[in-house]
């Protein structure tokens, strides 16, 4: 090996090193740390070209950007970690306009004195995700914070996407009459990650539900070019995005409670805590709303896919310039779905 | 779920709204308190309103204590958390309460206060137990259904000798407040509530029982209905109240056997007698003070009393200007008749305690969104 | 005050202390120091980690009957 290759004299003890400051200071030890971590696990073409940024042609179409920061704790939990969520987060957030997503940018800001044991495993989740999404991390950026000033880990990713021609999908496009769809049941994520902290600790046999969405995505729009909206219902679950759809739109909803798909695990950990399930946090759905004599073919589409076989049709967009989401209860009277004040705490009240 | 979903079932609330209609008089309010604050909360989760007749209301009343805890004893949590430097240990109900200035756990928590939600009295212990060099205060509220597990905690303690666990006692008692709405002015004087009958409290009731209710309806000569928690359970007991009215009758039925039985449970209630002493007088939110109606830690116990333990400075906070929660808290307004709510006060930016808690009035119209249907009614007439 | 769930009673500890409780699959430890006489299979109402009283099956095959007004109702 000639001096030119050997750029540095020992490897990275990864099992027991921690992150220092000079990881994120620009200087050989951080040259090490992408090499060695990050190079090795995103493992592309453009990010082997080792530039400040990655040098592309986008495919001829309308471009799309999203960005999302990533701040869960507990950093591991049943079925993901904050790495493979930032991956199918910033994903759906492309796939939602419709788009198919390229390429993924991953800013990272560590904590001094945080275990490279944990950061490598997040790395290899994230490198995983993406390799099995066909969506690759080609550029990044890392930083490191002082101990006590950050959280672990902090993730930033952003993805950039190509939109087919004919799709118009957007928050303000949902009409009366529409169908409202959501790809399966509800409230996964958010309990699964509530299982995990400390002091709600019980064995559920529930996992996140995190996945990447672009696959079902592409199929929907492929079947229905028709779709006015999609979303993915991540924090504040799906009365959030509801009501942002309806205010965007200046519509009111009408959902019928027994035919949004809820898993029986989800809903006892949920009467335990005390939480409702529309609030709790979604990682791997989305609801979509098209115009109502497209719903079946719509319906059909998602139930055939991987990730969307509980789809359903939960209800239905009216006339209404208040904006209001209501709901059927399964009991048979109606109430209001309103926006989330503050976080939702489990209460024993 | 077993126990929980027969009791939600459709048809059968078909049935019951059948019953109830039928069994309301023409010409006549029937107006049925529910006491308790998971009441309230099932009304508006599940639309049992929409199911009764127009003439057939639910009063909601103070049996929240989450909103009947006075902003003193929420400055006094605080105040353990910023200015002894504990661990506050609290449920999660109360975090977003607003106390003086401002002030709440979670924004204290946000400034750095070591204020820790917990799901029980056995986290709260562990706590201490995993931090000998820290005082550890468990932030105690609640009624009688809540009141066991803190007095098992308290013991377990003592028990351990564990040293640096103490409790910050707000445990309040329902009969004493059922008492008091019983006996207010506006009640006697005024004529201004006229309430009809009691959904009694669920779960407070599997512990004291049944019997402490023969007292109210002998003496005030009202119905009483202890009705479970589901909404099947809420609308049958509304049936049997109507039915008593109607027939003049003032006694106390239990609707919820299969849970509540006349004496309650005999073990909670020992535990509780050994560990808490009534205190003569403590203040309610909205009520004032009510005598008889709290419990504090009994005396061969005060090495565990926090109130014993530290100084607590006694504030004199006051609710907002214009804040409705006490006459809301007694049943004597509604939330829309309060000039804050919607404008100033919403779940986003609460004023009082009826706004942030789940249960409260406030909360329940609006999250359920009582008061803009009703609004929007207004409008298109 | 009331936020207390039925559930079934699927693991007792030797010193009978503590249970673990199911409900729909999803397991949690609860204290048993309030309610002494318990069973496996029998469900009960748990409220901020402990189990406070036993549900009666027949008191609750009853009310629902009630409310049905049937003769006999399989819960």
């Amino acid at each position: 090996m000639n001096a030119m290759e050997k750029r540095f004299p020992t490897r990275i003890n990864f099992r027991r090193g921690q992150v220092d400051m000079t990881h994120g200071s620009g200087g050989r030890a951080m040259a090490q740390l992408i090499e060695e971590l990050f190079i090795k696990h995103f493992d592309n073409e453009l990010l082997r070209q080792g530039n400040d940024q990655a040098l592309f042609t986008p495919p001829a179409g309308r471009l799309v950007m999203s960005t999302d920061g990533h701040v869960v704790s507990p950093l591991f939990f049943p079925g993901g970690d904050i790495g493979s969520l930032s991956v199918h987060g910033t994903i759906n957030d492309v796939a939602v306009s419709g788009a198919r997503p390229l390429y993924l940018s991953a800013g990272f800001i560590l904590e001094e004195g945080f275990p490279l044991v944990d950061l490598e495993r997040i790395v290899a989740s994230m490198a995983n995700a993406a390799r099995a999404a066909g969506v690759p991390v080609v550029t990044g950026d890392t930083k490191v914070v002082e101990r006590g000033k950050g959280d672990g880990v902090f993730i930033t990713t952003t993805g950039v996407g190509v939109v087919p021609d004919g799709l118009d999908i957007s928050g303000a496009h949902a009409r009366p009459g529409d169908a409202i769809l959501v790809s399966g049941s509800i409230g996964d994520h958010g309990v699964a990650i509530m299982s995990s902290r400390e002091n709600l600790a019980f064995e559920t046999a529930i996992v996140s539900d995190s996945a990447a969405l672009h696959g079902l995505v592409a199929d929907m729009v492929k079947a229905v070019p028709e779709i006015h909206c999609l979303r993915d219902p991540t924090r504040g679950g799906l009365a959030a995005t509801l009501n942002e759809i309806a205010y965007q739109s200046r519509v009111g909803m009408r959902l019928e409670e027994d035919d949004i798909p809820l898993r029986p695990e989800v809903d006892a950990a949920c009467e335990l805590l005390g939480l409702d399930p529309l609030y709790v946090a979604n990682e791997g759905k989305l609801v979509a709303i098209c115009p109502a004599d497209k719903a079946d073919a719509l319906l059909k589409v998602m139930q055939a896919h991987d990730l969307g076989h509980k789809a359903a049709i939960i209800g239905e967009v009216i006339e209404d310039d208040m904006g209001f989401v209501t709901m059927q209860t399964g009991f048979g009277g109606t109430r209001i779905v309103d926006w989330l004040a503050g976080e939702q705490l489990p209460r024993i009240c | 779920m077993k126990y929980v979903e027969e009791f939600r079932q459709k048809d059968i609330a078909r049935k019951l709204a059948d019953d109830i209609a039928r069994a309301a008089q023409t010409g006549r309010d029937y107006n049925i308190m529910e006491f308790c604050g998971g009441h309230t909360h099932a009304i508006f989760r599940y639309g049992v309103q929409d199911l009764m007749p127009e003439n057939v209301h639910f009063v909601h009343g103070p049996g929240c204590p989450v909103c009947v805890l006075p902003i003193p004893r929420i400055d006094a949590a605080i105040e353990l958390a910023e200015r002894h430097d504990v661990i506050l240990c609290t449920y999660g109900d109360m975090m977003r309460v607003p106390a003086s200035r401002k002030n709440s756990l979670i924004k204290a928590k946000a400034a750095g206060a070591d204020i820790r939600m917990v799901y029980s009295t056995q986290d709260a212990l562990q706590i201490a137990r995993d931090n000998t060099d820290r005082d550890v205060v468990f932030f105690a509220i609640g009624f009688e259904t809540t009141t066991p597990p803190t007095a098992v905690a308290i013991k377990q303690a003592a028990a351990e000798g564990l040293a640096n666990f103490t409790v910050f006692c707000n445990h309040v008692l329902t009969p004493a407040a059922i008492q008091h709405i019983l006996q207010s002015p506006e009640l006697r004087e005024l004529g201004q509530v006229s309430i009809d009958g009691f959904l009694g409290p669920s779960h407070v009731s599997s512990v004291i029982g049944s019997a402490p209710y023969d007292f109210f309806a002998e003496e005030f000569q009202k119905p009483v209905v202890i009705a479970g928690f589901e909404p099947l359970d809420v609308m049958q007991s509304a049936l049997m109240l109507i039915r008593q009215v109607n027939d003049g009758r003032f006694e106390v039925e239990n609707e919820y056997t299969r849970v509540v039985t006349p004496e309650g449970n005999e073990v909670a209630k020992t535990l509780m007698a050994e560990v808490f002493a009534l205190r003569r007088s403590f203040e309610w939110r909205g009520l004032g003070e009510v005598p008889y109606s709290a419990l504090r830690i009994a005396d061969a116990y005060a090495d565990w009393d926090a109130e014993k333990r530290f100084e607590l400075t006694k504030s004199t906070g006051t609710d907002v200007k214009g804040c409705e929660c006490p006459a809301i808290l007694r049943g004597v307004k509604k939330p829309t008749d309060c000039k804050l709510f919607g404008t100033v006060c919403t779940p986003d930016n609460p004023q009082g305690s009826c706004m942030v808690s789940s249960e409260g009035s406030c909360a329940a119209y609006w999250s359920f969104g009582r008061f803009r249907m009703d609004r929007v009614k207004e409008a298109a007439e | 005050m009331c936020l207390a769930i039925p559930a079934e009673v699927v693991a007792i500890t030797d010193d009978r202390q503590t249970a673990t409780v199911s409900l729909e699959g999803v397991r949690k430890d609860i204290s048993l120091a309030l309610l002494t006489d318990v069973d496996l299979g029998d469900f009960v109402l748990i409220h901020v980690g402990y189990a406070l009283n036993k549900i009666s099956p027949e008191e609750a095959a009853r009310t629902l009957a009630l409310m049905a007004e049937l003769e006999d109702v399989q819960i």
